[in-house]
């Protein structure tokens, strides 16, 4: 089933939830709303549920306007980042709870209900824990036995809400893989909140990153990753080292350093920002290509990748990760003068400061 | 020994605490009650059983424990009633109706008592009225069971609103998610889990109930054999110099009240249990 959301509108008081957002969650999918805090994401998921009313604008499930179907007859999952399991049932009754509020005409029998519920336990691999209550489960567990809970009543679309915000690291990395092969097995039409944007772009097929009520880009992981679309998205995506420059005539200039624009169409601005990830970055002896000149201030040797501080003489610390091939055969000290060259960059004209 | 070995706390003084805490419950709670049970003793089992099976005293206990029992099992759907509206509602003078709730307790039982008479007599603001309908509460048992609602009703309030106040929206929330109606929301979600609290309120209620006296007796006429109540049974034995009957029948209600409490709790243990919190 896909949904369809159109120019919703959300105020809690003064306060802008949700300002104009529309978007098309194709059948099928795994899509992740990715943003901070306050931006909206939630607001969203539950406007999707039912479980909140938009101030206007239209939801459409499969082309059918569903703005003001109660949630009970949506025939949605919702998975909740406190699980919200409830406390004095069984982790059995927890999941049969769906078919057995069925009315008695709908409600399948109760072989039918044990045998399903079982499936689904198997299924969460949990199924050897039927008799125990929650407060006995951890919080993986928990999390699990809510997703089966929410799957018993075969909804049409799931909708998770930070599902694995409350779990400790470990915990999150394998429930993440888990929930998308679960996903390629019953390619349900699926939407995910979440804050944590390596989550986002290794689960979703698609991810929303939204800031402030609104959508700032829409698309696949990979290509969000390398082609944001806005200072925001960059800066949310991962660690960033900012050039404050100008752009004129094909060239980014940041202080004494220019570096040619592969799209010489940029603008002419007075003030531009180019954005450059530390993994962009090299470190070189000479001045060619460079965009930056600074001494090492600090290198941290530990992992895959070698992390270095460079101070240049005015403005904060750049990051470069370098393999620690390439560390090697720079052969770099403390306190050495090196130049920073960027393998890839990405410059907003006219851009202010996001703060995240 | 594993049931007296100490476990290491950051706070000092667990067997100082402890015993001080024992020492304490012994004085007040149990040096009274031993006491009471070692007097009616000198009574020998003959008198004993005489006294207490009394066709006064009997009926008397009755009364006691059957207007108590019906007092906590109003007040059990009503307090909860009052509860789910102060934890659920915005109301204007909503906290002075919540403070409006502790009133039996601080108020003087007796003044409560004369209150409720004044209001329910014959001549009264409302038994004028519950006269002539053929109602009569002020001197029979349903105004007993009037009184022991006043008294006990905070008990029950008190104990299931904060179980209330802390039940998650996100549990009907996911009910409704599931296709669940409001009946069923609240029959298999929030009723369920306010349970236990709502049993151990009414199981205070009726403790507290039982041994209602200065409520009581203004409101409950005092009629032998009709309207009067246990504790009433005990002073006027004591008026009569009877300690050892006014004993005997005090370990009758003090054996019948523990009884009751202790089954109660027995309740409460499986239902807590059931709920996978032990």
């Amino acid at each position: 089933m896909s949904i369809e959301i159109r120019n919703i509108e959300k105020r809690f008081g003064n306060f802008t939830a949700l300002d104009n957002v529309s978007l098309k969650v194709e059948s099928g999918e795994l899509l992740a709303l990715l943003g901070p805090s306050g931006c909206g994401k939630t607001t969203l998921l539950r406007i999707i549920a039912g479980l909140e009313q938009p101030d206007a604008g239209q939801v459409l499930f499969s082309g059918a306007d569903t703005t003001h179907t109660h949630v009970s007859e949506r025939q949605v999952g919702f998975v909740f980042q406190h699980y919200a399991l409830f406390r004095h049932m069984t982790v059995f009754d927890n999941v049969a709870f769906g078919l057995s509020v069925r009315p008695r005409k709908l409600r399948p029998s109760r072989e039918e209900i044990r045998e399903r519920v079982m499936k689904l336990l198997k299924m969460v691999q949990l199924d050897w824990l039927a008799d125990a209550y929650p407060a006995q489960l951890s919080g993986g567990q928990r999390q699990r036995i809510a997703l089966a809970r929410s799957l018993a009543v075969e909804p049409s679309v799931l909708l998770l809400d930070e599902p694995f915000g409350a779990l400790d690291a470990k915990v999150r990395k394998d429930l993440r893989r888990w929930l998308r092969d679960l996903h390629h097995q019953m390619h349900i039409t699926s939407v995910f909140v979440t804050h944590d944007q390596e989550e986002a772009l290794e689960v979703s097929d698609r991810v929303v990153v939204m800031d402030h009520g609104h959508i700032e880009q829409i698309g696949r992981p990979d290509d969000i990753y390398e082609n944001p679309a806005t200072p925001f998205v960059t800066r949310f995506l991962g660690d960033v080292n900012l050039f404050h420059g100008r752009v004129d005539g094909g060239h980014f200039t940041h202080g004494n350093f220019a570096h040619a624009l592969d799209d010489g169409a940029q603008a002419a601005s007075d003030s531009a920002v180019a954005y450059v990830r530390p993994h962009d970055l090299d470190i070189s002896r000479l001045a060619g290509g460079a965009l930056a000149t600074g001494s090492i201030e600090h290198i941290h040797a530990v992992g895959p990748l070698v992390r270095i501080e460079v101070a240049p003489d005015s403005g904060d610390a750049i990051e470069v990760a370098l393999s620690k091939d390439r560390y090697r055969e720079l052969g770099l000290m403390l306190g050495d003068k090196v130049f920073v060259t960027p393998k890839k960059l990405s410059v907003f004209v006219g851009a202010q400061d996001y703060a995240i | 020994m594993t049931f007296l070995a100490k476990r290491y706390s950051v706070l000092p003084g667990f067997g100082v605490s402890l015993g001080y805490a024992i020492f304490w419950l012994g004085l007040i709670v149990l040096l009274p009650l031993a006491a009471l049970i070692l007097k009616s003793s000198e009574l020998g089992w003959g008198p004993f059983w005489e006294t207490v099976s009394a066709p006064r005293v009997v009926a008397s206990l009755q009364l006691s424990f059957g207007t108590a029992a019906l007092a906590a099992l109003i007040n059990c759907v009503m307090g909860f009633l009052v509860a789910w509206v102060l934890v659920r509602y915005r109301f204007p003078g909503k906290r002075f109706v919540d403070a409006l709730v502790d009133l039996p307790f601080a108020l003087p039982t007796a003044v409560a008592g004369i209150a409720l008479t004044t209001i329910y007599a014959p001549n009264g603001w409302l038994g004028q009225y519950l006269e002539p309908l053929g109602l009569k509460v002020a001197f029979t048992p349903t105004g007993i069971v009037i009184a022991l609602i006043f008294v006990s009703l905070p008990f029950v309030v008190r104990t299931v609103q904060p179980v209330l106040e802390d039940l998650e929206g996100e549990l009907e929330e996911a009910a409704t998610c599931l296709g669940a109606d409001r009946w069923q929301i609240f029959r298999r979600v929030i009723f369920p889990a306010t349970l236990p609290a709502l049993m151990t309120g009414s199981a205070m209620a009726f403790a507290r109930a039982t041994g209602e006296f200065g409520s009581v007796i203004f409101i409950a006429g005092n009629i032998p054999l009709v309207s009067e109540i246990a504790p009433l049974i005990i002073i006027s034995k004591l008026e009569q110099y009877d300690y050892l009957g006014a004993t005997a029948v005090a370990v009758v209600m003090l054996m019948l009240s523990f009884s009751v409490l202790f089954a109660i709790n027995l309740l409460q243990w499986w239902t807590s249990r059931r709920h996978g919190m032990k």
